[in-house]
């Protein structure tokens, strides 16, 4: 089975600051894979680095075949990600905003109509996104980041300040992920909800990655190990 | 990418942000309003009277729309910083080129619509006449075509840095330098002189508003990915 | 390519010597070597300052348009060209606001006043903003060393297609709605061949002292940029340490 992500002790900086010191981690397709780790351990700017929003400093870094130095858009194109944040316009409608990202990856009205049903957003589809509340925000995210039909999709802490219903809502799109094409990486603190979702857990600490010991019961696939390695302070700076 | 739909594309950018605009009203409340209260000052600072702001009317209106254009670029790239919006758009995979054209066309109605109103603002404060008025149509649209693109070139280069705020007017406002002069000579030959001397500065225009689209569709993207 | 220094320490020395001598040589023809100006007096003499001044204020900007172009053409794509490009437009704006100053200073004896709205003058203040605007972008650190390299090469030849169009629109202003009055042929006398000589001497001179503080300036960038990795490496040390601790 081919990779999705592979990454080899890549530095990330936030600034002038390492977020990522000599990160490893390889995902297969169709896993589901959680990152747990302490605050301040670089989680997010993993996420954000395999989302293609950030450029790496040094190391090798592959998403869906291709290179995060080069190829960040076309990365981007079959990747969805889902933030702290809402990547909404606040004067827009839930659903208008939901439009905005369909149709900019050419999708339709249907997918619209299909993808607000299935998080359940409801009457607050036309409500505009300031005045929605914290858990219809979050589903609204999570519709705008189906909408685009990603390959990869990476939840940032998709639990924090979910309602009930959008819980259950989030437990059947990652169940839903492997038949539908699609690997999920997700960052959480909840661990109780977040592990059972899971095929494999990776711990991030230090701007590092580590393996936790499989669940062998949820394990699909003997999905390539994660290592710590020391990172090389080299700069890849001029292909 | 086809050309199809790199239109196709900027058409939805400049949708979403001119949909926006239409329930934010920060163009119409905002920024309009700050353009009339700059043509009010420039009479206090110059006595109205002495019959220096019929003559100096046209550089006067373009101090203004370049003033309205630095706040239009920057509100322009505010939309896209609550809730991490820039982040959402680069996400949604849309080229570098149909961003660029997207946000430059609805910078330009918006400019367009401005200029309207500041135009009979002019003409009524400050008591000119328009005799060419098919020169100042023209020297107008070339104008904020060439405003509105490199407005969104520099918004975008500033856009993602600190000190955004400050360093947009310092890089934008000598690029177009050319488009006052041109657009103010324009329109003095439209308004008060020889409608046709006012053709080589039309010309100019054009050719800045051509060049800066050009570059703008092709290096948007590079600057966009810049984090 | 990737050079710690942009001239040989052979090369380096030369030009600072022939730098120096050049100098001295202005000095000597300007002061004293060439003849004293008929109009102009004596405040003639600042133009063998201010015309090499202003040439390499146009040479550094299209070095440091030309360098950002080959950062940006991938084949060549380096970081020479990035710090080239950085530190050709410093010296750029340099020379621009000397050849103001000095066009300034001779402008009061000759024209009898400080600033004239002459087009040479305006473009050259027009230019001088133009670099500056993007001297203060590339001050501006980013975590992403090759984007905001790309980014400042692109700054560079947006604002460089920009001169042209400055150039003839206020030239074009300046003589479509009122003639010439400050410049008058009788101002512009046959160019006496000391002066002449003097005026080559300067431009060499100054051409010369371009190249020596291009190159300081440029191992100066390489320094810049050691310094911020071995910071990196100590900051990769301590959290990645502080991991150790933890499990």
């Amino acid at each position: 089975m081919s990779l999705v992500i592979r990454l080899r002790t890549v530095v990330c900086l936030l600034g002038r600051f390492p977020a990522l010191a000599g990160a490893d981690l390889d995902v297969a397709a169709g896993e589901i894979l959680l990152v747990s780790g302490p605050n301040g351990a670089g989680k997010t700017t993993l996420l954000r680095l395999v989302a293609g929003l950030l450029a790496p400093y040094s190391g090798e870094a592959e998403v869906l075949g291709h290179d995060l130095y080069h190829d960040r858009l076309a990365a981007r194109r079959k990747i969805a990600i889902v933030g702290h944040e809402t990547y909404c316009y606040d004067d827009l409608t839930a659903r208008e905003n939901v439009e905005f990202f369909a149709r900019a990856a050419g999708r339709g009205t249907a997918d619209v109509d299909a993808v607000v049903d299935r998080v359940a957003l409801g009457d607050a589809a036309r409500v505009v996104h300031r005045g929605l509340s914290a858990g219809q925000r979050r589903r609204l995210a999570l519709a705008v980041a189906l909408v685009r039909g990603p390959e990869l999709l990476l939840l940032d802490e998709p639990h924090a300040g979910l309602d009930a219903l959008g819980r259950e809502v989030l437990a059947d799109v990652v169940r839903d992920a492997p038949g539908e094409g699609r690997t999920v990486v997700m960052v959480s603190h909840e661990l109780e909800i977040a592990r059972p979702l899971a095929t494999r857990e990776v711990r991030v600490d230090g701007g590092q990655t580590a393996a936790v010991t499989p669940m062998g019961a949820t394990m699909t696939e003997p999905a390539a190990k994660s290592t710590v390695s020391a990172p090389a302070v080299v700069p890849a700076v001029t292909p | 990418m086809s050309g199809t739909s790199l239109w196709r594309e900027a058409a939805v950018v400049a949708g979403k942000d001119l949909r926006i605009e239409a329930r934010a009203r920060v163009a119409l409340g905002q920024i309009l309003p700050f353009g009339l209260i700059v043509i009010l000052l420039f009479a206090f600072a110059l006595d109205p009277d002495r019959g220096v702001l019929t003559r100096v009317a046209p550089g006067l209106f373009w101090i203004a729309v370049l003033l309205a254009t630095l706040l239009a670029v920057g509100r322009a790239f505010a939309i896209e910083t609550h809730h991490n919006a820039r982040d959402g758009l680069r996400m949604a995979g849309l080229d570098g080129g149909a961003i660029f054209l997207g946000k430059a066309a609805a910078i330009a109605l918006q400019l367009a619509v401005l200029e309207v109103v500041l135009g009979v603002a002019v003409i009524v404060m400050y008591g000119v006449d328009v005799h060419g008025l098919g020169v100042v149509l023209i020297t107008a649209t070339a104008a904020t075509v060439g405003l509105a693109a490199t407005g969104t070139l520099y918004g975008v280069l500033a856009a993602g840095l600190r000190l955004r705020e400050t360093l947009l007017p310092l890089l934008l406002l000598p690029v177009i330098a050319p488009v006052m002069l041109g657009a103010t000579r324009a329109f003095e030959d439209g308004l008060g002189g020889v409608p046709g001397d006012a053709w080589p500065w039309v010309g100019m225009l054009g050719v800045f508003a051509v060049l800066y689209t050009t570059i703008g569709v092709m290096a948007f993207g590079a600057l966009w990915e810049e984090t | 390519m990737e050079r710690d220094e942009l001239l040989a320490p052979i090369v380096r020395r030369i030009v600072g010597v022939l730098t120096i001598v050049s100098l001295v040589a202005l000095v000597l023809f300007g002061l004293w070597g060439a003849p004293t100006d008929e109009v102009q007096g004596d405040a003639q003499r600042v133009m063998y300052l201010h015309v090499p001044s202003a040439w390499l204020a146009y040479l550094a900007f299209f070095i440091t348009a030309s360098a950002s172009a080959l950062f940006l053409w991938r084949r060549t794509r380096a970081d020479v060209w990035d710090r080239v490009a950085g530190a050709s437009a410093e010296l750029g704006v340099m020379f621009t606001g000397l050849a103001l100053v000095l066009g300034s200073i001779w402008g009061r004896p000759v024209w009898g006043f400080w600033w004239a709205w002459d087009a040479r003058l305006v473009s050259t203040a027009l230019l001088f903003f133009l670099f500056l605007g993007y001297c203060a972008l590339r001050r501006i650190p980013s975590s992403d060393p090759v984007g905001a390299a790309k980014r400042n090469a692109i700054a560079a030849l947006i604002a460089f297609v920009d001169v042209p169009i400055v150039h003839f629109s206020v030239e074009w202003w300046r003589t479509l709605h009122q003639k010439a009055t400050v410049f008058n042929p009788q101002l512009n006398p046959e160019i006496h061949g000391v002066m002449a000589l003097t005026l080559w001497i300067g431009t060499i001179a100054f051409t010369l002292l371009y190249v020596y503080l291009l190159d300081r300036r440029y191992r100066l960038a390489v320094l810049e940029h050691g310094r911020a990795d071995v910071e990196l490496a100590h900051a990769i040390a301590e959290r990645t340490g502080v991991k150790a601790g933890v499990t």
